[in-house]
């Protein structure tokens, strides 16, 4: 059993590489090296050999499994893997090189990892979301490491006149065993770039047992040393000769423009060198700007003082009527009505008519915006017909995409090059800002950086979207639940892409709705329309949130109302091993992956359920004041339960004394880097349960800031995090990790509390609610 | 002109006096390391030490720290390796890194005036610093380390 507690145990790792983050240019030419593998590769798809099916190659563009298009070794031995992903704090741009690394026997410490511009059809999907970067790419690194294994292999037996089955790369060189001989990487590079590259069908991957890296949790993060130092380079961080800076007044309210506008107090201002209004398009329209006026000036500082000095009389169009209040009680009606049926087994209305009781929960959860450390940020350079972009985007290729029709140039003409993310949590999926700085900069004729501030990212992103989630729970006389409905009303991510959307979309209806895992007679799941009147987009687990927070604050409602363990319930309504089937579900999304790689599994999810249970301590007692609770989710095809420890004083104060969760995502690659994502998810978990709410007042975001949108400080956040990594079996596929640690948090909390208090809290965030 | 003594060097400024420390560190010095986070000393992500004290450059206009010495990350220690540098390696407590500056120096400045925090005192010293990604556990203990060297 893999278990690992907490940080102190991860000392002594102090193993990093230099990177080098450049643009598409000087990767041309690094890869292009006296011999180094050639360039100029032909594009090969991803045929199977896996032992299971992702759904990487459904994603756009698919993969690419080409040793030349991802590693190059120089002469002196130094080999250079691409890192296609964009790097956020997952640890993605240290993890898919190393599992490259670990196949073709190269030494992690004469390993650089260069980040890839924005190319698909070059590097195959680079959307960094979805939490799949490591389940979709596991086996194509795997393959594209032992590729260029086999080509460095062949050249050696070639140079020694033996046949290739006799010789063998092992740590950064290529052995002969029976006669002693040996040879560097670097001494085979330009023999080896002119083998051919091997099937992928026929390649021989390494038995796990041999893994010096992969699974291992040795390895520190590439950018470590950077980021201590302050020389990582995030978006903001570019500079470029005769950059001009920029920030942007947008309109307050979703869907509005300026009326008109005064800049010339804000021309006043030192430093300020130009207001020009900027182009924005009609709501909605998928991650186009939304306009506004802009001021340039000498720095940052002097746009900002400039822009708080323009006077703009905005028209704020159809949503300026927007007000948070109005709008929950619009979403409690519709989720006391019928709405669409998404899954439906049994006979749910006759069910809650015979039950013998009927417990009702209506949880809401409102708006809440990403506000990682990092605002979003862009600098452009656009000259005739090209563009050249450096940014924080989730989505390198997306980008490249949108820049180049908001432009109307080829996209071979658009250079994106991606910086580290300063968080992303879905925000930096939309690139918004990108296009914004290629507007401005093609209209001043120099680079531009625009800097968006705090209260622009809370005032104008791509919010969580805001919920009532309500269930509806028959049971019999024996206090078995014998119906479950679920009504889910939330305005979709759908409606920033097409106007009008009212139902949720498969991936919205698939994050906790329809693949609920409760072994119930009599299940219907129903999703009642919902219009949007701001941009909705995706947030670190999405609908995952409110889902699991109903779900599993509802078993444990039952619990409580059956007086029985939280645990026991959960474990009950979990019911007996097995495959789920849901016949009934149109259009089950399973996070895009084929249902037979990744069926939803409840033996997987009993199974952490018992870990966290035996690891956390279950049932110990605990002081006064004290409660613990339990939840257990399923979400981006990982398994995941979490117990907290809360202490709530008389005052009301909350205090989280320790969190424990365990979690299943299959094949794994490092270790340390999922506790870290599963630490990290537990504080934002807590930032949403104790503090998150973003409330709209005639159609404009009230809140601005970390004073009015706070998130959980040191102080505040849990005294300890322990992480159980379940060991996964053989051939298990690799799964999430990003996101699904979320979910589960805020239910945990919420029953911990009703443990501690006998209060119920079923709307978030809890604000004041536990001081009265 | 205004003249600051920035990680022991002689800066100009002929600007705006009320200029902000952060943009004339990030845009007219090219120190990018102290970072941009919130503009209202609310998040630490701009933290730097004026003469022993942490101070959020957000907040500080140029003028406010002539004649005295600012120290950035860049001016922490000549090869990077300040115990708390160190000790945040050590622990790999980043995760996207952008707030990992203003804790470092925030940290940095913690231990100049206490050099043996507590737990309970480091929890207090660094709750002027957001982590979005939530790496406040290793921060604490890494902060302990640095302190302690165990
Ligand atoms: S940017 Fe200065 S405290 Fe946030
Ligand atoms: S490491 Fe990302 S904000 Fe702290």
């Amino acid at each position: 059993m893999n278990i690992i507690t907490n940080p102190k145990t991860l000392r002594g790792f102090e193993r990093y590489v230099k990177v080098d983050n450049v643009s598409r240019r000087s990767i041309l030419k690094g890869l292009g090296l006296a011999g180094g593998f050639v360039l100029a590769a032909p594009v090969m798809s991803r045929p199977a050999l896996a032992a299971y099916k992702t759904g990487a190659d459904k994603m756009p563009h698919g993969t690419v499994v080409d040793p030349r298009v991802f590693v190059a070794i120089a002469p002196d031995g130094i080999v250079t893997i691409v890192a296609h992903r964009a790097e956020m704090g997952t640890g993605v741009r240290t993890s898919l090189p190393m599992i490259v690394a670990e196949e073709m026997e190269a030494d992690w410490s004469r390993v650089k990892v260069q980040q890839a511009h924005g190319d698909e059809a070059k590097f195959g999907n680079q959307d960094t979301d979805g939490s799949r970067s490591t389940r979709h790419y596991l086996m194509p690194m795997r393959q594209i490491g032992a590729s260029a294994r086999t080509m460095l292999e062949g050249a050696a037996a070639k140079r020694w006149g033996v046949p290739a089955t006799e010789v063998k790369a092992v740590n950064h060189e290529v052995v002969h065993s029976a006669s002693g001989r040996r040879i560097g990487f670097g001494d085979l590079a330009a023999d080896a770039a002119k083998e051919s590259v091997p099937s992928v069908e026929g390649l021989r991957l390494k038995d796990p047992k041999d893994f010096r890296y992969l699974g291992k949790g040795q390895i520190s993060m590439v950018d470590l040393r950077d980021i201590t130092v302050g020389t990582a380079r995030y978006g903001a961080d570019v500079r470029l000769p005769g950059m001009k800076y920029a920030v942007i007044a947008r309109p307050p309210v979703t869907g509005g423009k300026v009326a008109s506008f005064d800049g010339a107090a804000a021309m006043k201002v030192s430093g300020v060198e130009k207001v020009m209004e900027v182009k924005g398009w009609p709501w909605p329209s998928k991650f186009q700007p939304l306009g506004g006026v802009a001021v340039i000036a000498r720095n940052t500082g002097a746009a900002i003082k400039g822009r708080d000095a323009l006077t703009i009389v905005w028209d704020d169009g159809p949503n300026g009527k927007y007000e948070s209040a109005a709008y929950r009680a619009e979403l409690e009606e519709a989720a006391r009505k019928p709405g669409l049926v998404v899954r439906k087994e049994g006979d749910v209305e006759a069910a809650l008519k015979g039950a013998d009781r009927v417990i009702v929960g209506e949880y809401y959860l409102p708006h809440l915006a990403h506000v990682a450390m990092e605002p979003p940020v862009a600098v452009a350079d656009v000259k005739g017909d090209k563009a050249e972009i450096w940014a924080p985007v989730q989505s390198a290729g997306g980008t490249r995409e949108d820049v180049a029709k908001t432009l109307g140039i080829p996209q071979e003409n658009v250079t994106v090059n991606v910086t580290l993310l300063g968080g992303g949590f879905g925000r930096k999926s939309k690139c918004d800002y990108a296009i914004e700085a290629a507007l401005l900069s093609k209209e001043l004729g120099a680079p531009v950086k625009v800097q968006w501030t705090r209260e622009d990212d809370v005032r104008n992103g791509f919010l969580h979207t805001v919920s009532v989630e309500r269930i509806e729970a028959g049971l019999d006389k024996s206090g078995k639940v014998t119906a479950w409905r679920h009504r889910s009303v939330a305005p979709s991510i759908a409606s920033t892409f097409a106007a009008g959307a009212k139902h949720q979309a498969p991936f919205e209806l698939g994050m906790g709705l329809v693949d609920m895992p409760f072994e119930i007679a009599n299940v219907q799941c129903e999703n009642p329309e919902a219009a949007a009147h701001t941009r909705i987009g995706w947030f670190r687990a999405v609908s995952n949130i409110p889902r699991a927070f109903a779900v599993q604050s509802m078993a444990a409602e039952i619990a409580h109302a059956t007086k029985r363990d939280q645990k026991d319930m959960l474990l009950e309504l979990i019911g007996s091993p097995r495959i789920l089937k849901l016949d009934s579900v149109k259009d089950l999304w399973n996070y895009g992956e084929p249902y037979e790689s990744y069926p939803i599994d409840t033996a997987r999810l009993r199974k952490v359920v018992e870990l966290v249970a035996d690891k956390g301590g279950w049932g110990r007692s605990v002081p006064k004041g004290h409660g613990l609770g339990i939840a257990a989710h399923r979400s981006f095809v990982s398994y995941i339960a979490t117990i907290v420890e809360v202490a709530v004083d008389d005052k009301g104060k909350l205090t989280v004394p320790r969190v424990d969760t365990a979690i299943d995502c299959g094949t794994y690659v490092n270790p340390e880097r999922i506790q870290s994502q599963i630490e990290g998810a537990a504080i934002m978990g807590m930032s949403l349960v104790k503090h998150g709410e973003i409330t709209f007042k005639d159609g404009k975001v009230q809140q601005g800031n970390y004073d009015d949108f706070p998130v959980i400080r040191i102080d505040e956040s849990p005294a300890v995090t322990n992480v159980y990594i379940v060991p996964p079996a053989p051939d298990t596929p690799p799964s999430g990790v990003g996101e699904p640690g979320v979910p589960p948090f805020a239910p945990a909390l919420i029953n911990a509390i009703f443990a501690a208090t006998g209060k119920r809290i079923r709307t978030l965030p809890i604000g004041k609610q536990l001081e009265a | 002109m205004i003249k600051l003594q920035i990680n022991g060097q002689e800066r100009n400024w002929d600007g705006d006096p009320d200029l902000s420390l952060l943009w004339f560190l990030r845009d007219e010095a090219g120190l990018t390391g102290t970072k941009y986070g919130c503009g209202q000393a609310l998040c630490g992500a701009c933290t730097v030490i004026v003469d022993k004290q942490a101070v959020r450059a957000c907040i500080t206009s140029v003028s406010d720290v002539v004649g005295r010495q600012v120290t950035t990350i860049e001016g922490l220690h000549p090869t990077g390796d300040h115990a708390v540098q160190k000790a945040w390696r050590q622990l790999n407590v980043p995760q996207c890194g952008y707030c990992q500056v203003g804790q470092i120096m925030q940290a940095a400045a913690l231990l100049i005036e206490n050099p043996k925090p507590t737990h309970d005192q480091i929890r207090e010293a660094m709750a002027g610093n957001i982590c979005r990604c939530g790496c406040y556990q290793r921060i604490e203990n890494a902060v302990h380390l640095a302190s302690t060297g165990v």
